[in-house]
């Protein structure tokens, strides 16, 4: 298919639909309603299920409900309703029902404001909710990418029977670019065997994340860590640039580490051997790898539209063998090549010089 | 030659529900959760259904709902069950879906859920159990309960100057126009449960006619935490709340009433 | 005989009492000695006079679903008579 101009709210809209998306449910909130706006139109459409429920609450607990019905389901918010939706969160982790959630974040904390931030890492990679967990994250840092890693969102989600984010900033979700659109793929026609569909012949099924008998949860945890165990084996994604002989590498995901792009391509061309890694996968976060270039770079860089969460991950893959250094703006501010460039002159500068 | 004679069998005439399962539950002797139970299952048994209902259950007393009825089942977050049965519907558009709620869950927590799928009109049925009070966490406060009613976090009574007048549900979800079968009815004793069994029928042949939303409240005891033995508890149903509770029906849109009259 | 007769299921049964209040005819009273293994005392049917009428008012108030019911009913049913 031919390449259009497109939004990334309504790309990551579309690539929904075309990767077989059957319930929408969401509520509008700055910088992503035209996601919902977006699916208001085209689903029902295509006659698939659309509703602007009356908070963020009920559209996560909507979503619940269609995946314990085996349909492929998604919502879509922005942090201060993504915080209203972490109780869903953890009920839909706890009781192993498949789910996508597009976070495209903003300024915060609170009300904030609606520029973008990449400030609600903590937040999705952790859990995102109470309890022992952690979601699937995926971070794009374009248009196209945010459309394929929907695609792959929701075959993780049924693969894995578990949550998957796709996390975007307020940049992304409103920019403009030219992006390929996959055709659109058929709806499955079968349930799952493990979905809510009415117990006819068989023995009734139940979907729930209680469990008062103590061992008995402790399984159910146990089940959980093994099937996350399974998804870092086999799921980490990152994007590496100019990396072979860098002796300082920047890492930064999404709208920060396309910005931070230019400026380490600027710094190259002054001579610096710098190079980037880009996460791809924020949970499983892709620490093997990040870990084998902690054993020969001299430092590493990192780069977020927050106060340094990233961060905390980059410094336990770095195992202590290397200085991890930090540049970031907040509040929705978003960093111009030229600062980023700023912080890698000053950080190489100081690397030890290297005996030949 | 084949004569027809009468002869005297000895027949069941009432037994278990298909739909409930054998099994004992863990509600308190008396408790009248048991008895709403039964009437759900014994029409879905009528309505020929129970291969094709999905149960959400509430966080609450009946928070096991879900163990003791012999369908799919699921459990919600406290008061988003109505928007988890809008989920299930909306992509099952054939199933019976229905959710099972107490005064907590409902009427405070839930309040938004349940006035949206009202509004909405969104084609489910809510079997709503009210008995002035909070049970599963001990006997608190609930927003049913009634002016200079003790309860663990209304001590010498409710005091209206500080918490206010209690929410009439049934009134409030009727008055919504996608809601087109709202009433409320009482367990308190023989004749209102046979009510009760009605309502509750005419509540689900609503979803199966995709009329709308439909939601039968309960006049409930909860002898435990009124500190009423099962006896006295029915009776203080029928003289407190059914007062303050009016029963009958808050919404019948049209049709409804011809479906009701049908067998 | 007694035109209809309930079993209770001492198993489930909790002792609430509100058969014996639904019962028209009395004949549902409380054991008192032999408790169940959760220590509720069950009702029983105490009948001697077969006044028991199958009327089912005690099913419809019990709330543990304990009772079921049986009644004595009357059938057309084909006998068939000695061949010619």
């Amino acid at each position: 298919m031919a390449a259009e101009l497109l939004k990334g709210n309504v790309a990551l809209a579309e690539a929904a639909i075309r990767a077989g998306v059957e319930a929408y449910f969401g509520y509008p909130i700055t910088p992503q309603t035209e996601l919902l706006e977006h699916m208001a139109q085209r689903m029902p459409e295509l006659g698939r299920a659309f509703i602007q429920a009356e908070s963020e609450l009920a559209s996560i607990n909507m979503v619940y409900g269609a995946a314990c019905a085996g349909a492929r389901a998604m919502t879509s918010s922005s942090s201060p309703g993504i915080s209203l939706m972490q109780e869903g969160f953890s009920y839909i982790a706890g009781s192993e029902v498949p789910a996508v959630v597009v976070d495209v974040m903003r300024g915060g904390p609170g009300l904030g404001n609606i520029q973008p931030s990449q400030s609600d890492y903590f937040q999705v990679t952790r859990s995102a909710g109470h309890g022992d967990y952690h979601p699937i994250v995926l971070a794009p840092a374009s248009v196209q990418e945010a459309i394929d890693l929907v695609m792959l969102a929701f075959d993780l989600a049924d693969k894995y029977r578990h949550l998957v984010f796709v996390v975007a900033d307020g940049l992304l979700g409103q920019m403009m670019e030219p992006a390929e659109l996959p055709p659109m793929r058929p709806l499955h026609t079968e349930r799952p065997d493990w979905a809510l569909t009415g117990a006819q012949g068989r023995a009734p099924r139940i979907i729930t994340s209680l469990e008062l008998d103590a061992p008995a949860l402790e399984e159910v945890n146990n089940r959980l860590q093994a099937k996350l165990r399974a998804i870092e084996e086999h799921e980490q994604r990152y994007a590496e640039q100019m990396i072979e002989d860098a002796r300082l590498v920047i890492v930064g995901y999404g709208t920060a580490g396309r910005i931070a792009q230019t400026a380490v391509k600027q710094a190259r061309h002054e001579g610096m051997k710098v190079g980037l890694f880009r996460p791809i996968s924020l949970w499983p976060f892709p620490e093997r790898r990040l870990s084998r270039l902690a054993d020969r770079v001299d430092a590493f860089l990192v780069v977020e539209m927050n106060a340094g969460q990233m961060l905390d991950d980059v410094r336990l893959a770095a195992g202590g063998q290397v200085p991890v250094d930090f540049y970031g703006r907040t509040g929705g501010m978003v960093p111009v090549p030229e600062e980023i460039y700023q912080a890698i002159a000053t950080l190489y500068a100081k690397l030890p010089d290297r005996l030949s | 030659m084949v004569a027809l004679e009468t002869v005297i069998e000895e027949q069941v005439v009432y037994a278990r529900p298909a739909s409930l399962r054998d099994v004992p539950t863990h509600y308190c002797p008396g408790c009248t959760h048991g008895i709403a139970h039964r009437l759900v299952a014994e029409v879905l048994d009528e309505l020929g259904v129970r291969e094709r209902t999905i149960g959400v259950s509430p966080v609450g007393c009946a928070v096991f709902a879900y163990k003791y009825f012999n369908i799919d089942g699921c459990e919600a977050a406290h008061g988003r069950a109505p928007a988890m049965a809008t989920g299930l519907k909306r992509v099952s558009p054939d199933a019976v879906v229905f959710t099972y709620q107490g005064d907590g869950d409902l009427a405070a927590i839930g309040t938004a859920e349940i006035m949206h799928v009202a509004a909405r009109g969104e084609n489910i049925t809510t079997i709503f159990v009210n008995n002035a009070i909070y049970g599963m966490t001990g006997g608190q406060m609930a927003p049913t309960t009634l002016p200079g009613q003790r309860t663990k976090s209304s001590p010498t009574g409710r005091d209206v100057e500080l918490a206010g007048f209690p929410m009439r549900m049934a009134e409030l979800v009727g008055s919504l126009p996608g809601a087109a079968y709202v009433t409320r009815r009482s367990l308190h004793n023989v004749k209102e449960i046979n009510k009760a069994k009605k309502a509750i029928r005419a509540a689900f042949k609503v979803q199966l006619a995709g009329m709308g939303f439909a939601m039968v409240e309960l006049l409930s005891s909860c002898p435990t935490n009124w500190g009423l033995s099962a006896p006295e508890a029915l009776q203080w149903i029928e003289d407190v709340m059914v007062p303050y509770y009016p029963l009958g029906d808050t919404k019948v849109a049209d049709g409804v009433d011809a479906l009701m009259k049908e067998r | 005989m007694a035109k209809g007769r309930i079993e209770i299921n001492e198993h489930t049964c909790k002792g609430c009492t509100l058969c014996v209040i639904a019962c028209p005819q009395d004949v549902i009273v409380m054991s008192t000695d032999r408790p169940t293994a959760k220590g509720y005392y069950p009702a029983m049917l105490v009948d001697p006079e077969g006044k028991c009428t199958g009327c089912a008012l005690c099913a419809v108030a019990c709330p543990d679903v304990c009772i079921t019911v049986y009644r004595q009913v009357p059938v057309r049913a084909a006998r068939a008579e000695a061949s010619v």
